[in-house]
């Protein structure tokens, strides 16, 4: 049956079990009278019953549709003839794909031959086998569990101990799905990057000047030789970076200043959401506003003063990546603002100070470590911000710092190579995951000193 | 010369300083009068781009649907194309040479074509009468008459030339040209025609992968917080989850789609395109900001609370799950609100696992190919038309007025269950 079906099915079943478990309980306790005799509650011995029932299927339904596909092509590729074992890996993986392709009824890409024919029926006979037997395997450990527990239950069975012990190690099991991110998001990257680093050596990719990963299909082409210096790329980041923090970073902490230390109650109620709406529009929608809007307004302001913009200028990205990130400084600036004990204000008005001179010469200072954490983070999320650079920058990689010109980054190369047609085994595409690698150790790096900085400022003041 | 006091000094450098203080404060206005400034710039350029979208061009033809061009025994294969031609030359008899004619052809949009042929399908009678149809312009027609195309240019300049603009003119005099509401736009998927294009794909596509996100996310989410926050002691264990958690919250989301790239298509063969996969890496992104959100929830909640269920002889989990988790749980919700509207939003990660073909069916499971409504405004703003640019600040509207609502719903349930202790 369908993976659907059969999971409602399993909690069918898990309710079932919870049903049978808990009358159970009151058969074992005798009359109503005696249900206290019991060591738990009956729904405990419901919960039991119906936990038992539920993980152990559950487990195998997951484990089972993680693999089946996997070794049903194992299977299948081991049945090919003689003659296609000696194909290289890529030919043979094409062959695969046209088989998938086969079966789901999609558009193969060339002719299919009688192998193949045969290849997809007999892929789609043990796709049904395999279907079949975790329906029957399912169930049977589903209705297993149910009859081992209900035979179990006594009035000793210390069925809430029990189930609490099952539950808590299934939190432990959720809180440490962070872990098993992280770890999966560095091998992953770190897996492709260093079969790309075969490939390219690593002190080209970190040194050399050129950026242009289309590679020759054939040998005697001309150009597209394919250069991997990652250096105009970060160069293209780092500008564009920069000119958000010179836009987000005055703006936020003023307007952070201003409301906490000048603003009235209802002004502060009244202006704050606001700000913060634009931490909630959509990337994408930024991306839309400056190709759209904010573009073509440089490129004009630039003709009408003689000046030479293009029109993926590394100024429009970044004004508009700034524009995002001002209620991140804004309200992480606030937040540390605020921390500052009263006190220290106090005593600098009882000198004589005016209130911006306390703003400038004590607030500030004190408050600086927490502002400087904000702005890292604030750094981290520009340098990773995928579709505004994706949608308003360029893809040429130019190494300058004018900010009229035309720069790509490391996102936006990412997405590039990636979306679309991929073949695993060129450096082409590998590339993107030498750069997500990069990506991922930058941010990685600014984010744990962003939150050390923060945390061990928080604990100044408490 | 007289020696100067202190109180000089101070008096001296008043105007100065207090001058300095009003800089001050008028460079703070500044500050949020900018951000308010650009934030309004954003909306009013992308209202004023799209609110055209939702009205759309209408011609209408008086179709005479001949037995001849259309036999009874082939309805579904008929030439209706054949038929829209010719009512269009019944109408402008004046176009007679081939260009004319083609150019006439092309002011009214392919989807006549199927229009007509699902008036035929769905009734045969009207086989041999003459009906009048509304079918939906080309959206050439439909950027002038709206005037996102200029008619006062030289005529080499525009996408339509001046014989087009006189059938247009005459098609207006007869009161055979309208605006109507766009309802194409809110029901059907994707198309390469402006004018056929719809949202109602990828918003069934962002469904589908908000549903699975959803439904992995908060359960969760909310046991990682319950279990860190209640249960878990104090050691390096802890401590290492707690550091991978605040990381993962500021990691970009496009390092996500990588890890989903790698892991769920390139590992576990899980298919491409598919909103189960975008589900799943939305999951993994949204998860710390759930934990965060559920953990400051759950230390709001009094300690007086925790004593006094223990105090009674309720076991710890009964403590947590009678007690503690009742009360935590509006702000657990909040923040899953939260989560879920940056989830909605987000592309990035999407475009890593191939959320970004060209789908013009309307997914109908997790596992069928899509796209998310962030992902078609994406695929919109690259395309060339005009007619794309008021689709896409359209589509935008839509995804703006979903991610309000939801937001608007976490503010009122804060509002209406926070509880001060």
């Amino acid at each position: 049956m369908p993976a659907t079906t059969l999971l409602f099915v399993l909690l069918l079943l898990s309710l079932v079990g919870y049903y049978f478990g808990r009358r159970r309980a009151f058969v074992v306790a005798g009359s109503p009278s005696q249900v206290k005799e019991l060591h738990s509650r009956p729904t405990y011995y419901g919960a039991l019953t119906a936990l038992w029932c539920g993980i152990p299927a559950l487990l195998i339904f997951g484990f089972w549709l993680a693999f089946e596909d996997t070794i049903i092509t194992q299977l299948v590729v081991a049945q090919f003839p003689e003659e296609l074992h000696k194909l290289s890996a890529a030919k043979l993986n094409l062959i695969v794909n046209n088989i998938r392709n086969l079966v789901s009824g999609n558009i193969t890409s060339g002719e299919i031959d009688a192998t193949m024919q045969a290849a997809a029926d007999h892929y789609r006979q043990l796709q049904t086998i395999s279907s079949a037997a975790l329906s029957v395997i399912a169930v049977a450990i589903a209705i297993g569990g149910i009859l081992l527990v209900r035979g179990r239950i006594k009035a000793s069975l210390r069925a809430r101990n029990q189930v609490e012990s099952i539950i808590k190690y299934v939190l432990i099991a959720c809180s440490t799905i962070a872990i098993f991110t992280t770890i999966g998001i560095v091998l992953s990257v770190l897996y492709e990057a260093i079969r790309f680093f075969q490939i390219i050596p690593i002190t080209e990719f970190l040194f050399g000047l050129e950026w242009s990963p289309q590679m020759a299909i054939r040998a005697d082409q001309v150009g597209s030789s394919g250069a991997f210096g990652a250096i105009p790329v970060f160069m293209g980041t780092l500008l564009i970076s920069a000119i958000a923090m010179v836009v987000a970073v005055p703006i936020g902490l003023m307007s952070a200043i201003y409301l906490s230390e000048y603003a009235n109650r209802s002004f502060r109620s009244l202006a704050k959401p606001l700000i913060e709406i634009l931490a909630g529009i959509p990337t994408v929608v930024y991306g839309f506003f400056a190709a759209l809007t904010v573009a073509p307004f440089i490129r004009e302001t630039g003709s009408m003063l003689g000046m030479d913009v293009s029109s993926e200028s590394a100024l429009a990205a970044g004004l508009v990546m700034g524009i995002m990130i001002i209620p991140f400084v804004s309200s992480l600036s606030d937040d540390f603002i605020n921390a500052v004990p009263q006190s220290l204000r106090d005593g600098a008005y009882s000198l004589g100070a005016t209130q911006s001179e306390t703003i400038r010469k004590v607030i500030i200072p004190a408050a600086l470590p927490g502002i400087i954490g904000g702005i890292l983070l604030a750094v981290s999320r520009a340098i990773g911000e995928t579709m505004i650079v994706v949608m308003a920058a360029g893809l040429s990689a130019n190494l300058t710092v004018n900010p009229l010109k035309t720069v790509t980054t490391v996102t936006v190369q990412i997405v590039t190579l990636l979306v679309g047609d991929q073949e695993f085994d060129s450096p082409k595409t590998l590339a993107a995951f030498a750069l997500g690698l990069l990506l991922f150790i930058v941010t990685l790096i600014l984010n744990v000193i962003a939150l050390y900085v923060v945390r061990k400022y928080r604990e100044q003041y408490e | 010369m007289r020696k100067q006091r202190a109180i000089d000094i101070v008096n001296q450098s008043l105007p100065r300083r207090y001058r300095s203080e009003r800089r001050f404060k008028w460079y703070g206005i500044a500050a949020i009068a900018a951000s308010i400034a650009f934030l309004s710039l954003l909306f009013i350029s992308i209202f004023a781009n799209g609110y055209s979208a939702f009205w759309q061009t209408y011609i209408q033809l008086e179709v005479h649907f001949d037995p001849e061009i259309i036999e009874q025994d082939s309805l579904a294969t008929a030439n209706y194309q054949g038929l829209v031609k010719k009512t269009l030359r019944d109408m402008f008899p004046e176009a007679k040479s081939r260009r004319d004619k083609r150019q006439l052809y092309s002011m009214v949009s392919g989807g006549a074509t199927f229009q007509l042929r699902d008036a035929a399908l769905t009734d045969p009678k009207i086989i041999g009468e003459t009906l009048s149809i509304w079918v939906p312009a080309d959206d050439d027609v439909d950027m002038l008459v709206k005037g996102h195309i200029e008619r006062n240019v030289p005529e080499g300049e525009r996408r339509l030339n001046d014989q087009q603009l006189k059938w247009l003119d005459a098609l207006a005099a007869q009161g055979k040209l309208e605006k109507r509401f766009n309802t194409v736009f809110f029901s059907v998927g994707d198309s390469r025609e402006p004018e056929l294009a719809g949202i109602w794909g990828a918003v069934m596509g962002s469904f589908f992968t908000l549903v699975v996100t959803l439904l992995l996310s908060f359960p969760i989410g909310v046991a990682a917080a319950v279990y860190l926050e209640e249960f878990a002691p104090k050691n390096r264990w802890t401590d290492l989850i707690e550091i991978n958690i605040n990381n993962l919250a500021a990691v970009p989301s496009i390092v996500f789609g990588l890890l989903g790239l790698a892991v769920f298509l390139n590992f576990f063969n899980l298919p491409r395109s598919a909103p189960v996969v975008g589900g799943l890496v939305l999951t993994l992104m949204t998860l710390p900001t759930i934990i965060i959100a559920s953990r400051s929830a759950l230390q709001s909640v009094p300690p007086s609370i925790r004593e006094a269920a223990l105090g009674v002889g309720a076991s710890k989990m009964q403590m947590v799950a009678h007690h503690v988790l009742p009360l935590a749980l509006p702000g657990m919700l909040t923040g899953t609100i939260i989560g879920m509207a940056r989830a909605l939003g987000e592309t990035a990660p999407l475009l890593m696992i191939g959320m970004v073909a060209f789908i013009v069916d309307i997914p109908g499971g997790f596992t069928d190919p899509s796209t998310a409504l962030p992902v078609q405004v994406y695929l919109w703003a690259d395309s060339p038309e005009r007619a794309f640019v008021e689709r896409t600040s359209a589509a935008i509207m839509v995804l703006l007025a979903f991610l309000i609502t939801m937001n608007a719903a976490a503010i009122i349930l804060r509002k209406k269950f926070e509880r001060r202790w």
